[in-house]
């Protein structure tokens, strides 16, 4: 339909129009001047710079208002780098603005498409460099090779095999036993029931084997444990997991079953534990069934006991994986 | 001759004799590029990497990759005796001994936001003016790449002083390598060298993050560039500008002068922030330990739309035949990034597909003019902002006293339902800036003077626009949509009628538009008056 009206027509480019200091020395002049005064000011940038950086000791710091405390020397060091950089610029930008030429030129552009003979003579020189090496006629050169290559392919993949070990069982095992017994983060001393209040909530670690002197983060990555002491009566468990905590204590993997962030916020009136990676929400009094977020499991509880003297144990290994989800897991 | 110039004759002689470059020089140096705001995202990026490299290349001479484990003694008294990683213990060093150290980590950490933020926004600037349509379409694709790659090395830039922060990261990193089904944990042990944390996998992301991905970065930077020298810059439309010209200044040397200023004005920028902004303050996170973790774990902004979809995953999980398939990690952590990657990549060459359109494109659109591409960017840009939003949904909760399940429900329900909305509003609202430029067109501009005519009729004076105004609102083309035959002459459906018939339905949204004004209904309405 609109092709038959009559469209607007292209008025071509405007006409060119000069700014001031073209047509008047003196505000070329004027602009000369500003661009030297530019250029300065980032030499005066760097002097600052190399003063900072020579003559200011690091360990003063002032406090200035919406920043906070800052590192004089830091702070100088930056401001004079800043205007030494910033002012190089500004001088380049505005000689070019005000001094270089600013009329617009027209250039063509080319067509890309090489035309028809070019491709037909390249796809002519593609088929004859193709047939003078044979590659039609001589099948078993080109199956070989390809097996050659394809082969060839294996030698990385199979060179990189020795970056890590095989997991094994590793992912499904953690440190604690029967009869570990949970000790302090930080500090490793056992703990007896009487030492958390109800409501209170510590984390602990299994106690070092014999001859190790301190736990390792991969270690921690696995056996990290959350103790939370209710009132019995609170829990809302089932036989079986009631038997696995002591009097009001329960004891759940701190690693989060979703992502493996530490699941450290418990908040004491709701009695949920909440993961602030990605708000996976637990409720302790129902063995940290998961009720919000994206956890698809709850964190693995770790049945606890006392040894004979009070002191908190284990009373079993975890009865599953702790931590995040993998392909082996079986449930 | 004078002196100088004989010197300058001698070694630019000196070299063409070898390399025969003064015939390439000249016409480069002469090289038009068309002039527009919005055309100097690309260099932010290009001035970033730069500055990235250099402050970079600083700290490495200071920082060392090394996850054995030492007691700190250096000049933070509050970590004083702590065991940590000697990464972590250098980048303390090279924070609070080092003279400059801090500006240049500051500097590095803020240009690599800088360099995100301008790979994002000039995405969005060639999406929305069609600058990717053909011949353009390996660049577009490069782009693509070059983001993909800018958000895994910013990821490993900032797990790299392994606090306690970046190794909540890490560790999230490692559960998403862990949910892959059946090669899920062995994939972890050896990208780990064993469990997690391991000794391993610092140093080894280092490689990657100083060597491998600077050396694609470069490689891939270059050919961009080289494919805009070579094809020349798209323009705006206006007066005097058609797809066979491009106008502008010359390289030399109003180009030199503006993109060189420009470097040190973006370079400038940077170290102004890197002086008066603290960010990512290891300092005050602590040493990596996956026992803890601080109140509010954030990642850096380019990655916060994956982790506010991580968020809001449902929890879902399958256990079949004694295995385990994590829904809640698989379909937001890798599936959906992935689909929404690869569109992003092959849209130039599906709408070209639903279009027909294989023409050369060197005459950008204005956004309205397109407003199907228009209102698919809004949505995509929708659903990536809610995703976003809820990276940062416990931030905002406590910020604005709301709670977590109200910020993940609102996220839950908005990510399926605002970008359509998005989608609809977006379109009505092109339309009716087509439809306000035909009226500008037409009936010029509004003076704001009223008249008063004989018969007592008040009317709003109009104001003709210029020839060059009423060019450039209405150069550029209204295509028809495509037909597609679905049946051929004997009436019966052709192998293709599927196919086609989508292609004509997507065609026909694409074509929708306001028709734009004509000289021929200008000068109807000038006989009326």
């Amino acid at each position: 339909m609109s092709n038959q009206l009559e469209p607007i027509k292209d008025p071509g480019l405007p006409a060119h129009v000069h700014r001031r200091a073209d047509l008047d020395e003196k505000y070329a002049k004027r602009a000369e001047t500003q661009v030297a005064i530019l250029f300065l000011l980032s030499a005066l940038g760097t002097v600052l710079l190399i003063v900072s950086y020579v003559f200011i000791p690091q360990d003063i710091f002032v406090f200035i208002p919406v920043m906070g405390e800052q590192n004089v020397h830091q702070l100088l060091l930056g401001l004079g780098m800043a205007i030494a950089l910033f002012f190089i610029g500004a001088g380049l930008i505005h000689w070019a603005k005000n001094l270089m030429p600013d009329e617009e030129v027209i250039a063509q552009r080319h067509e890309f498409r090489s035309n028809d003979e070019d491709r037909a003579e390249f796809v002519k020189t593609v088929k004859a460099g193709a047939s003078t090496a044979g590659l039609g006629r001589r099948p078993l050169i080109k199956r070989t090779m390809g097996l050659a290559l394809g082969l060839s392919g294996i030698t990385p993949i199979l060179l990189l095999r020795d970056l890590g070990p095989l997991p094994g069982d590793e992912l499904t095992k953690t440190s604690w036993k029967t009869g570990t017994y949970l000790v302090t983060d930080p500090g490793d001393r056992r703990i007896k029931a009487s030492d958390l209040e109800v409501g209170a909530v510590a984390q602990v670690l299994p106690e070092l084997a014999e001859g190790k002197d301190h736990h390792s983060l991969n270690d921690i990555a696995k056996d990290a444990l959350l103790l939370i002491r209710l009132r019995p009566e609170e829990f809302n468990l089932d036989a079986e997991r009631l038997s696995w905590t002591h009097e009001g204590i329960i004891a759940f993997s701190k690693i989060c079953s979703h992502m493996g962030c530490a699941v450290a916020l418990y908040e004491q009136t709701t009695k949920h534990l909440l993961c602030p990676c990605h708000q996976s929400t637990f409720d302790v009094t129902r063995a940290a069934k998961v009720i919000f977020g994206p956890a698809a499991r709850p964190l693995p509880q770790l049945a606890i006991t006392v040894d004979e003297e009070g002191y908190l144990i284990a009373q079993a290994p975890f009865n599953e994986p702790v931590g995040p989800s993998f392909w082996e897991r079986s449930s | 001759m004078t002196a100088r110039e004989r010197v300058a004759g001698n070694v630019a002689g000196f070299v063409d004799d070898r390399t025969g470059a003064a015939k390439y020089l000249k016409k480069s140096l002469s090289k038009v590029f068309p002039d527009h705001w919005s055309f100097l995202l690309g260099e932010i990026c290009l001035y970033s990497f730069i500055i990235l490299l250099a402050s970079g290349t600083f700290l490495t001479f200071w920082f060392d990759p090394s996850m054995r484990e030492v007691v700190y003694d250096g000049a933070y008294v509050p970590l004083q005796g702590v065991e940590m990683s000697a990464a972590y213990a250098s980048a303390l060093d090279i924070s609070f001994e080092v003279r400059g150290g801090l500006l240049m980590r500051q500097i590095h950490h803020w240009a690599a936001l800088i360099f995100m933020v301008g790979i994002v926004v000039h995405l969005l600037r060639v999406y929305f003016t069609g600058a990717f349509r053909k011949p353009r379409e390996f660049n577009w694709v490069i782009g693509v790449g070059l983001l993909t790659l800018g958000i895994v090395e910013g990821f490993l830039g900032y797990s790299l002083p392994d606090d306690l922060l970046s190794g909540t990261g890490i560790r999230i990193a490692e559960a998403i390598i862990q949910a892959l089904p059946v090669v899920g944990s062995y994939l972890s042990y050896f990208a780990f060298g064993g469990a997690f944390p391991g000794i391993a996998f610092i140093p080894r992301i280092y490689t990657v993050h100083v060597l491998l991905l600077p050396g694609i970065f470069l490689a891939l930077i270059t050919v961009h560039l080289m494919l805009v020298w070579y094809q020349k810059h798209t323009q705006f439309p206006g007066p005097g500008r058609t797809e066979k010209n491009v106008v502008g200044y010359p390289l030399m040397p109003v180009y030199m002068a503006k993109a060189g200023g420009f470097f040190f004005i973006v370079f400038g920028v940077t170290a102004f922030l890197g002086a008066v902004a603290s960010i990512n303050p290891i300092w005050l996170y602590g040493p990596y330990t996956p026992g803890q973790i601080s109140a509010g774990s954030q990642p850096d902004w380019y990655m916060g739309w994956l982790d506010g979809l991580v968020r809001m995953a449902p929890p879902l999980e399958s256990y079949i035949f004694g295995y385990t398939i994590s829904w809640n990690i698989l379909i937001p952590g890798l599936i959906l990034p992935g689909i929404m990657f690869t569109l992003l990549a092959l849209y130039p060459f599906i709408e070209s597909w639903a279009t027909g359109d294989k023409r050369e494109h060197h005459l950008l659109d204005r956004p309205r003019n397109a407003p199907n591409r228009t209102a698919l960017g809004a949505m995509a840009l929708t659903f990536t902002l809610v995703s976003l939003i809820n990276g940062g949904n416990d931030i905002i909760a406590t910020t604005f006293d709301l709670t977590i399940n109200q910020m993940m429900w609102f996220a839950r329900i908005g990510v399926i339902v605002l970008p359509p909305i998005a989608f609809v509003v977006t379109k009505r609202i092109c339309l009716s800036l087509q439809r306000a430029d035909r009226e500008l067109v037409l009936h010029g501009r509004e003076t704001g003077r009223l008249v008063r005519l004989p018969h007592g009729e008040f009317v709003e004076v109009h104001e003709p626009i210029s020839a060059e105004k009423a060019w450039t609102l209405t150069s550029h083309e209204q295509l028809a949509p495509l037909e597609l035959p679905e049946f051929d002459q004997a009436g019966v459906r052709r192998p293709a009628a599927i196919r086609n018939k989508i292609r004509n339905r997507i065609s026909r949204a694409h074509a929708v538009a306001v028709p734009k004004a004509t000289e021929t209904e200008r000068k109807e309405l000038e006989g009326h008056h």
